[in-house]
Parts: structure tokens; C-alpha cells; sequence
């Protein structure tokens, strides 16, 4: 197997090939350690610009980037949709152009819209970092996840991964569910079916009739947010039947493996898609996956630079 | 003004021609088909090796003016249209203001007659403003020249409002067109919704939500036994609805565009924005129920719904981008894969393209007997050459068919016994 990565963006994981992203999986570990220096800073990304560029609100990823840039020496710029000239009403070609003018190396994208990335992608010369587009791909949060899922189980092959909850609106499950298969595990979902895309078994994944069966004997469950201004449609009914029905708690997860691991892209809504019963279990590792986060990106960042 | 075209293989679907004949016009008006005609000092067009039809009539396009001439005006449309072979055109009413009153009805025909080239038939609104709430003044507008009404882009829900209408509509015997698709089952809807659209996270539009409409619209034809026009019909549940209704003798006649019997929600792939279009680019299964329903008749004409947009609109994220795909520069050589594929007949496209557009709507030419108006397209079915978007007079370069390979294109236009348009390297003497 080919080892490296020589692509000059990352839009998205369908076009990483397993070696591809095991070797970034890879670069993460080794990235990992410096995070915890006493001086947390190398010199990998000296002289060179990022640009972070978020249409979308964001705590987690967007700081997650930054500080991965700035232990690598970038320097970051970070640009939001109600600080950009969005708000004069430019056209995303037009920001994508301007930005390019001022010779950034990296552009870290999250935008509201399916393919914006792919998009600038084809207009800018800096590498295109996707940070989360539409309902389409976030591929740092679904490498971070897997080198959590690794940390943890050695080897995603094999294993019997679940993801439950808002499917259909998720980029995180897209993403998710094409690197596990990727890596030879098999996914399965499940949640309210309004909330399952259709012909979703041609992501890969199986798709359950009920939580029970999706987590019957899993190794890894992973979480999905219920995003609050779905409620606005006609998905499911409140919070409270949601946390009822489909949501996550002891009990639901004793049917899993033992041993078996809890994760979550965040941000939590405790109370609604998991129980906070489980918050400090010791299988919970919502806060691994942020560690790990930075590291992802430190490696993500380095790699598109290289 | 006499004009001779010799030697053509003329095809006729109104009087069953279909063999190499002369045809004479004088003064705009066809005086003769025959094989062999001789004459001095006449205009003459050899038309040897190509194929001789009536007038292609395209009933669906959208040529932006007044309001939107950025995106197209008249005069680059009616250019873009006799390229195409299209010696009529039918334009739709969303432009700014909407002509939903004669005083727009007018100012188009007005343009068009100034750019003199294809012949142009406005479609009138079906409501005031297109909002589905007040009746357009349709005495006035069939009286300025309209020749069908229609919301287009803006699908008509309150059925009690569109039963009045058809009703009303009748008494001036102008059919209703409808775009029948209940926008509000997926709001955000951007393509067909199916395994593409689950792949690329875009928010989907079920077939149902076509099917659904089309089923109101035959319902109120039956109801009202007012003629319902279908127009750019893309599912397969859809032709099976219209072609019930036609075995039950309801009044209802649909339209398809050459990029549903030739595109899949494939096509979108790469977040292609070309690709976008109202109703979405459907499956595979799709575009065989829709040939199909070409081949049998259940689908009475073909039509390109050009909706052309400036290049800069396209420019952005799927989802931000407008619908629409433009066709009258494509339309042709499209169509003629049906015809190389053995769907349809070169007699059968012709009608589909020109006899049944006049018939359903009434309007001139779609024939060339003698004493029709002479509006004639010349189409040289060998020339082969890749589509290229950049060589358009439309102003639109929204082609999902960019860099195809296709077979046949028009080289004359005849609009009146006048050539309006003629393919460079074609000669006359």
C-alpha cells in the first residue's frame, strides 16, 4: 500500500483512499504529543497563512483549527459570516477571489451549503480545508473520530459501529460512515425515520428499525445532536418524546458490547439525545475526541502544506 | 419575393410527406411542393442531403425581457432561437413586470417585432403578479395576442383558484400551462431526492411531489373540461397519470425537455449547478417512462423551458444557484438522439418539435401545406460537432451539455419566406 498524502486539498472523505487516511490518522498521533509540551509550538507551518473561514457558527472546530495552526506557527486569521463582507451581500466567488489576492496557504472552510468547498477549491490556490459543508462531509471531525475509536480499540476493522439519531441533516455522519467502511468496519444507523435520508443503506451503512437493534452488541455508538431548528419542521414531535424514544441512557447502552465506547460530535444537548447519567462513564469519550481534534487538524494542516 | 428550396427530403407529418421534393414559396406564403420544379429567377436553396420541415415551435422559453436583460433579452433569445431551428417561440410570463396585462403583452411583441426573426407568442399570467391569489386581466391579454396562460415557475395550489381560472380561461379558449410540482413537500428541495441527493447532503425533491400536482391538474381538467397544458413533465409517474387521463378523454397534453430523456440526477455530480433545473434532472427509470411516453404519444411535444441566467449566477454553491437550463441552441440535435436511437421517427420528431406545438396551440405554421405561412427549418441530420456553450447567441451558458458530441443541427431558418438565419457554412444562390 502507498503511504503518504499528496492531495493538496480536503474536501471531503469519499476521495480518500484507507491508506490515505490512515497515514493522517498517523501524522496525528505523532502531532498528538505536542500538545501536551510545556512549550506547545514546532515550527512546521512558520511563514505561512490561515485562513479560517466559518458562515457558520462554531466553538469547537473553528478553535480547534486555530490552535492546531498556531502550534504549527501559522498565522491565523479567522473570519466569520457576520465580520465578512457576506454581510455587503459579496458573492462567495467574489470573497473566495479577494482572499486569494492576499496569498493564504491554507483556507479552512465551513459553510452552510453542500460543495462550498469543492467550490473554492476550484477558484483559489490555497488548499482547501473542509470544516463542515451542509448536510455533505466534515472529514477532520470523522478522521478525529476514528483516531479516538483506534486509541481505544486498536483497529477499526472489524468493528460494529453505531450512529444514532439525525441522519439525514448530519455531515458528520456522512463523513463518518464512508471512513469506518473505509477501514473495514460495518456502520449501522438509526433514529426517527424522519431523520433517516433515503436510500441511506447506499452510504453503506445498514439502517434499524429501532435504537435496540442498533445498538445490540456494538462496539463503538456514536451520538448525533438533535439540532434545535429542526423542530421547526415536521421531524418529530418535542424534546421530551425525542429523549424518550431515541435518545441515550444506561439502559440503552447496556445492550452494547462490553467495553463498548460512547462518542459524540458535539455540542451535547444533555438531556435530549444522551442521558446525563452517562457523562462521566468511563466509556464516554466526548472529551478524547476534542483532544484528538487538534491533533487531527495540526496533521491536516501540515499534510495539504507539505 | 420568390424562394425555391430543391431537392430536400421534405418531411410533412400534416399531409404524411415524407420524400425528396421542391417547395416554391411566394410573397411568405408555401404555393408548392413537387418533385422537379423549375424556375427562373428565383432565390434558390439547394437543399440536397438535408431534411425540409415545418417551422420548429419551441411553446416553452423564458427570454427574460422586459426585467431580467442581463440574463437574455428578445433579441438575443429570438437569435439563440432560429440558431436552433426555432422559427416561433412562446415566452413565458414570470419577467418583471409580469405580463399579467396588456401592456406588457405588447411591449414584447413590440421587441420582437423589431428584432424580426422568429415569430414570438407570449404566454399570458395565469394571476396578477404570478401569486395564485387574483386573476390576471385574461380578456385583455388574449385580446393583446397571448396565446396560453400560465404561472410558470410558481405552481398554482389553491385548487378552487385554479378551477375558476381554467373555467374562466375557457371562455377565451386559452389553455393553462401548469408547473405542476408542490414546492412545499421539500421547501428546501434543490435536485431529485434519491441516492444522489443522500451522497451530496443536498435537500431533495420527491417525484411524488410532481405526481401529486399533475393528478390535481387532470382532476380539474375533468372537472372544469378545460384544456390543462403539463408542462415539463420528469417523472415516470407522472406519464402514466397523463396517459390514463388522455385513455379517459380528459383535456390534458403534456410537454417534456430534451434534458429529461437525456440527463439523470448524475449529471450533478461535482455539485454541477448547470445540472439544476425545476423540476430536477430524475433516474434512469425516468428518462426510459419518458421516451416512452414520447414514443407512444402519451407526451405530445417536446420543448426546452430555456431558462437562461447570467454565468455569474451559476457561479456559486448548488444550493444558492438558480434553476434552469437553457435549450434552444441544444434542443435539436438533442432530440435527433431519439431519433438515432430508434424512440421516435424523423416524422415523429418533427411533429413533436413543430406539427402538435401549432395544433395544441393553435398557432400559424407546424405545417407546410400549400397557402400555409412559410416558416420552414433546413436541418443538415450529417454535420457532426461538440456542443460548445461559448459560440451561443443566448446570453445564457447554463448547458448542461457542454462538450457533447452530437449529429445534426438547423443550417436554414425560414420565418415568413424569409431566411432569418443561416448556418455559416451554408450557401445560397
Amino acid at each position: 500500500m502507498k503511504e503518504g498524502f499528496d492531495k493538496h486539498h480536503l474536501l471531503g472523505i469519499e476521495k480518500l483512499s484507507a491508506s490515505e487516511i490512515l497515514f493522517i490518522i498517523k501524522t496525528a498521533e505523532a502531532m498528538k504529543e505536542i500538545s501536551y509540551r510545556k512549550i506547545k509550538k514546532v515550527p512546521t507551518l512558520r511563514g505561512k497563512t490561515v485562513i479560517t473561514f466559518f458562515y457558520e457558527p462554531s466553538t469547537r472546530t473553528r478553535t480547534s483549527f486555530e490552535i492546531a495552526a498556531k502550534r504549527l506557527s501559522a498565522d491565523t486569521i479567522n473570519i466569520s459570516a457576520s465580520t465578512s463582507s457576506l454581510v455587503k451581500g459579496e458573492s462567495l466567488l467574489d470573497t473566495a477571489k479577494n482572499l486569494q489576492a492576499m496569498q493564504p496557504d491554507v483556507l479552512v472552510i465551513r459553510h452552510p451549503h453542500a460543495g462550498a468547498p469543492h467550490f473554492l477549491a476550484k477558484h483559489i490556490k490555497a488548499a482547501v480545508i473542509n470544516a463542515g459543508d451542509g448536510m455533505h462531509e466534515h472529514p477532520t471531525q470523522a478522521l478525529l473520530d476514528a483516531m479516538s475509536i483506534m486509541e481505544k480499540k486498536g483497529d477499526i476493522k472489524g468493528l460494529e459501529i453505531a450512529i444514532i439519531g439525525d441522519i439525514a441533516h448530519s455531515r458528520v455522519a456522512r463523513s463518518d460512515i464512508l471512513l469506518f467502511t473505509k477501514l473495514g468496519a460495518r456502520v449501522r444507523i438509526a433514529g426517527p425515520l424522519t431523520l433517516i435520508p433515503p436510500y441511506a443503506e447506499t452510504l453503506g451503512a445498514k439502517v434499524c428499525g429501532c435504537i435496540e437493534e442498533a445498538l445490540e452488541g456494538t462496539d463503538v455508538v456514536i451520538a448525533l445532536r438533535v439540532q434545535r431548528e429542526r423542530l421547526k419542521q415536521v421531524l418529530f414531535p418535542d424534546l421530551r418524546e425525542y429523549a424518550i424514544r431515541f435518545g441515550l441512557n444506561k439502559k440503552r447502552l447496556s445492550l452494547t458490547k462490553r467495553g463498548a465506547i460512547l462518542m459524540h460530535p458535539g455540542p451535547v444537548n444533555w438531556g435530549v439525545e444522551l442521558d446525563p447519567e452517562i457523562m462521566d462513564m468511563d466509556r464516554t469519550i466526548i472529551l478524547d475526541q476534542v483532544t484528538n481534534g487538534v491533533a487531527v487538524r495540526m496533521a491536516v494542516l501540515a499534510l495539504v502544506t507539505g | 419575393m420568390k424562394l425555391l428550396i430543391k431537392s430536400g427530403r421534405v418531411i410533412d407529418p400534416t399531409q404524411h410527406l415524407d420524400k425528396v421534393l421542391d417547395v416554391f414559396i411566394e410573397d411568405g406564403v408555401i404555393k408548392d411542393i413537387m418533385a422537379n420544379i423549375e424556375m427562373d429567377n428565383v432565390q434558390k436553396i439547394d437543399a440536397q442531403g438535408k431534411i425540409v420541415c415545418p417551422g420548429l415551435i419551441d411553446v416553452h422559453v423564458h427570454l427574460r425581457e422586459p426585467g431580467f436583460e442581463y440574463k437574455e433579452t428578445i433579441e438575443t433569445g429570438l437569435k439563440a432561437a432560429v440558431a436552433g431551428g426555432f422559427t416561433a417561440v412562446c415566452c413565458m410570463a414570470n419577467t418583471n413586470p409580469v405580463n399579467d396585462n396588456q401592456e406588457v403583452t405588447r411591449y414584447i411583441l413590440k421587441k420582437a417585432q423589431e428584432v424580426n426573426l422568429a415569430r414570438i407568442y407570449p404566454i399570458g399570467a395565469v394571476s396578477k403578479g404570478l401569486e395564485g391569489k387574483e386573476l390576471a386581466s385574461i380578456g385583455e391579454l388574449k385580446e393583446a395576442g397571448v396565446v396560453a396562460l400560465s404561472d410558470d415557475g410558481n405552481p398554482i395550489y389553491d385548487s378552487g383558484f385554479l378551477r375558476r381560472a381554467m373555467e374562466y380561461a375557457k371562455c377565451f379558449e386559452l389553455p393553462i400551462i401548469s408547473h405542476a410540482e408542490d414546492k412545499k413537500m421539500s421547501p428546501d428541495g434543490v435536485m431529485n431526492e434519491g441516492k444522489i441527493s443522500t451522497k451530496l447532503g443536498l435537500p431533495g425533491i420527491p417525484k411524488a411531489s410532481e405526481e401529486i400536482m399533475v393528478f390535481r391538474d387532470i382532476k380539474l381538467a375533468e372537472l372544469t373540461g378545460w384544456h390543462i397544458h403539463i408542462a415539463h413533465v420528469s417523472t415516470a409517474g407522472a406519464v402514466d397519470l397523463i396517459r390514463e387521463a388522455k385513455r379517459r378523454g380528459i383535456r390534458v397534453t403534456a410537454e417534456t425537455c430534451p434534458h429529461y430523456f437525456s440527463l439523470t440526477e448524475e449529471a450533478v455530480e461535482g455539485f454541477n449547478t448547470n445540472a439544476k433545473v425545476s423540476p430536477p434532472l430524475r433516474t434512469r427509470n425516468d428518462v426510459e417512462a419518458i421516451k416512452q411516453g414520447l414514443k407512444d404519444g402519451t407526451i405530445d411535444l417536446i420543448a426546452t423551458d430555456h431558462a437562461p441566467h447570467h454565468p455569474l449566477e451559476k457561479e456559486t454553491t448548488f444550493e444558492d444557484a438558480p434553476s434552469g437550463i437553457i435549450g434552444l441552441e441544444t434542443s435539436l440535435p438533442i432530440s435527433l438522439r431519439l431519433v438515432e436511437e430508434g424512440v421516435l421517427s424523423w416524422s415523429e420528431l418533427i411533429d413533436k418539435m413543430s406539427c402538435a406545438p401549432a395544433r395544441i396551440f393553435g398557432l400559424l405554421a407546424g405545417s407546410l401545406e400549400p397557402g400555409k405561412v412559410a416558416d420552414i427549418t433546413i436541418i443538415d441530420p450529417d454535420i457532426t460537432y461538440q456542443i460548445d456553450p461559448s459560440q451561443f447567441f443566448s446570453k445564457g451558458r447554463n448547458c448542461p451539455f457542454a462538450g457533447w458530441g452530437v449529429k445534426g443541427r438547423a443550417v436554414i431558418a425560414i420565418v415568413g419566406g424569409k431566411i432569418v438565419y443561416q448556418f455559416e457554412k451554408i450557401r445560397t444562390s
